[in-house]
């Protein structure tokens, strides 16, 4: 094997494969290639490094400089000067708000106050080569796991206090010991992947990123519990994530890591992927049984549990791909280790998808318990644009939202619960003064009435009636009891569903009508929407600013606009459809919407 | 062995793609993304003959097909638009880029246009929320940040494309 002297790590995140990193790589090689520095230098593609606001993303090691928004026409230059000449190339480096530049990677406030555990390797290592996992310490906690029995892997977990992180947060655990409690002759472990809450990408970029932590986990588990067989169910909006796990399934059976007698022991351990198909309840774990079995994934009535009668009836262990992510952590380095993270109850770090109106959106790994502040402000630069921060959504549909009130709490499954909302997966989308609270419930609905199974009435019909009313609310057609109405049928819904789905899907309404009840009675009494979202609710109007340009004339899509050149143009408020597009045109600020 | 009349469907991938999955357990829906992907579209007729070839009741596999969001029994058009209507693309702005669409292309979500060169569909959350909002055509174009007013070139892109 060859050394290099430097390693240039290119981002190949989604996030950046979208900001095209691919040309930026192949520029970047091509450039090495022509400075003749190929075999000094070493590019890697790795998994997404977090920072998706500033991609494509390279990072030169060993100094660990960071360069950011880089475009295939830079990395000559990069190359000649960073390269060849040892001179940092400033214009490509990270600049502060306060427009201070910053070179290493490592002093950027973004990953400074970061605690990477889950996220360990994504962006660190090429994840479509097993080598790099393995030099990284991989497939080490598997080996020291088989020195163990059984009962004391399962002990580990247990003490460490790991909690599942694919929204529960039960104890892994407990989990794993009725599952090795239970009689069976064959026994499964499945890694729930669907992540069904639009908005999170923390599993897509595990998977892609570091594929191999996941197999290595599930093995462990595996081996604890007495089964021999894992899946991975994830969705099929994410066919990059399934190409790098069966690839990663692929040679660890090469390497004699999956397969027959495993390291030398008597444990065998075969792994499959199964895809989703577009269907949020399927992430719900019965209902996921039911789909890795080829049927409908309608969920079954709980108890029996998986740990008892799972996938084709046998005991199974399911975890969250994140769940699955820490293993190996706890085995290397022990449950007292692991506990001196995060908080008492709530041992570890949580991984954000951080999105929605916020500055440095992106993937970020904190320590339980850190507060809300913290990770928009200090970690997330604040809301975009400068915008004041209005709340932040957790726990997708089935969750709620935070106001700005509460922005000091202690982020982890208790608090966010005794606000009325819960961790989910670890979306946390963020919202400016912008975002109209009344369309954010409704748009919630929507989804849970899409994504309704249909098994069971309360949530097949009560979702639908619920939006029906909010629905009423927004085109201004409702009365003051129609809030009744809707926290009635919440309570009902809640009760009576059958699976997660339904009982949590009246959430978003209940946590918007507890912090924002005034933009309710706004919307019904005064018919008014403040933020102007509510298209029925608002008036696109030319004021006497206009000196008839005929820009706003030709953006109308629906043709409503009428006046004669240098002359006050007029909106037939009659047949104006109130896309804005005018209001988006108009080069005088002419146009207003009240 | 395919017909030579030329109307009659080759059922040949199809035939091979059961082949290798029957017996194992709970193959359905891999079978059916398989065959949805070569054919394009879950035909009644298709649905019949991997129910008879994989052994499972025709109803399960029509039940299953009509179930999840990502199975179509009608042919899409030859560029799939997608317009992600996840949350972190609907608080930036996703329910503008679909009335606009539905605008530009004359159709609704769901349906194909008459020249069936696109179709219009939404999907929630393609995974790249910190670049919202996102559009993807055929899962390989992905748009990011996208703004209404860009969608009248990315329109005319494949309708350029095609003619020539
Ligand atoms: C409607 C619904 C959707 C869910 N979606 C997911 C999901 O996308 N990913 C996930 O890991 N868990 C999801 N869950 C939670 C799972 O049912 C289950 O609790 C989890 O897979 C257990 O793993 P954990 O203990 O590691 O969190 C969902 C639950 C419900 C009720
Ligand atoms: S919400 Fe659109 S990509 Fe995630």
């Amino acid at each position: 094997m060859s050394l290099y002297r430097m390693h240039i790590l290119v981002c190949a995140g989604a996030g950046c494969i979208t900001s095209g990193c691919k040309e930026v790589s192949e520029a970047l090689k091509k450039a090495l290639k022509e400075n003749n520095l190929q075999n000094e230098i070493m590019v890697l593609e790795t998994g997404c490094m977090g920072a998706c606001e500033l991609g494509p993303i390279a990072v030169i090691y060993p100094e660990g400089v960071f360069y950011k928004k880089l475009k295939p026409e830079n990395m000559a230059e990069i190359v000649e000067e960073h390269v060849v000449k040892g001179r940092v190339v400033e214009k490509y480096l990270y600049k502060t708000p306060d427009e201070k530049i910053i070179k290493k990677i490592n002093e950027i406030e973004f990953f400074k106050r970061q605690k990477k555990i889950v996220l360990r390797n994504c962006g660190f290592i090429d994840p479509t080569k097993i080598e790099e996992y393995i030099a990284r310490d991989g497939y080490e906690a598997c080996a020291k796991a088989f020195e163990m029995s059984k009962s004391e892997v399962i002990d580990i977990i247990k003490k460490s206090g790991l909690r599942g992180r694919g929204g529960g947060g039960f104890p892994a655990g407990v989990k794993w010991d009725f599952t090795s409690k239970s009689e069976g002759d064959q026994k499964y472990i499945v890694c729930n992947a669907d992540e069904g809450d639009p908005g999170a990408f923390m599993d897509r970029s595990v998977l892609e990123g570091d594929p191999h932590l996941i197999i290595e986990g599930m093995m462990i588990a595996g081996y604890a519990v007495g089964a021999n067989q894992g899946y991975v169910y994830c969705r099929a909006e994410y066919p990059l994530a399934i190409e790098r796990l069966n690839l990663a399934i692929k040679q660890a059976e090469k390497y004699g890591l999956l397969g027959k007698n495993i390291l030398g022991t008597d444990f065998s351990f075969n792994m499959d992927v199964r895809i989703g198909a577009g269907a949020f309840v399927c992430g719900e774990e019965t209902a996921l049984i039911e789909s890795i079995e080829g049927k409908r994934g309608e969920p079954r009535p709980r108890p029996p549990y998986p740990a008892v009668k799972g996938l084709f009836n046998k005991p199974t262990v399911i975890n969250n791909v994140e769940t699955w992510a820490n293993i190996t952590y706890i085995i290397q380095h022990g449950w007292e280790h692991f506990r001196t993270i995060g908080t008492e109850k709530n041992p570890g770090t949580k991984v954000f998808a951080l999105a929605g109106d916020i500055t440095n959106a992106g993937l970020v790994e904190v320590p339980m318990g850190t507060s809300l502040r913290e990770i928009v402000f200090d970690i997330g630069g604040g809301v975009l644009g400068g915008k004041k921060f209005k709340a932040a959504q957790t726990g997708g549909p089935s969750g709620g939202c935070i106001p700005a009130e509460h922005l000091d709490i202690k982020v982890d499954f208790d608090t966010l619960k005794t606000l009325g909302t819960m961790m989910g997966s670890g979306g946390l989308i963020v919202m400016s003064e912008d975002t109209c609270m009344v369309d954010l419930a409704k748009f919630f609905m929507q989804f849970c009435v899409d994504e309704s199974c249909g098994k069971c009435v309360p949530c097949r019909i009560g979702t639908k009636r619920m939006y029906e009313i909010l629905e009423k609310i927004t085109s201004g057609r409702a009365e003051m009891e129609d809030l009744n109405r809707l926290r009635i049928l919440a309570s009902n819904i809640k009760e009576a569903a059958l699976c997660g789905l339904g009982q949590t899907a009246p959430n978003p309404v209940l946590s918007t009508l507890r912090y924002f009840e005034d933009e309710y009675i706004e919307h019904i009494e005064k018919k008014k929407c403040k933020t102007k979202v509510c298209k029925a609710l608002i008036k696109y109007e030319i004021t006497e600013k206009c000196v008839g340009c005929g820009v706003c004339k030709r953006a109308c899509p629906v043709n409503v606009i009428s006046g004669e050149r240098k002359e006050m143009h007029i909106i037939d408020q009659t047949a104006c459809i109130k896309c804005g597009m005018c209001y988006d045109k108009c080069p005088f600020d002419a146009i207003t919407v009240e | 062995m395919a017909c030579e009349c030329g109307n009659c469907i080759d059922y040949s991938v199809l035939d091979r793609i059961v082949e290798e999955s029957r017996g194992k357990e709970g193959i359905l829906i891999n079978v059916l993304h398989s065959v949805q992907e070569h054919y394009g579209a879950l035909t009644p007729d298709i649905q019949k003959r991997i129910s008879d070839g994989l052994n499972i009741p025709l109803s399960q596999v029509y039940g299953t097909v009509t179930f999840y969001h990502f199975f179509t029994m009608v042919p899409k058009g030859k560029y799939v638009i997608k317009i992600c209507t996840g949350t972190a693309c609907y608080v930036r702005g996703a329910n503008k880029l679909v009335e606009n669409f539905v605008d530009k292309l004359g159709i609704e979500v769901g349906q194909t246009t008459n020249d069936g060169l696109f179709s219009l569909e939404t999907v929630r959350c393609v995974g790249a929320c910190s670049l919202a909002p996102v559009v993807t055509i055929n899962d390989v174009d992905i748009y990011k940040r996208v703004s209404p007013k860009e969608i009248d070139g990315i329109i005319a892109g494949y309708r350029q494309k095609e003619a020539e």
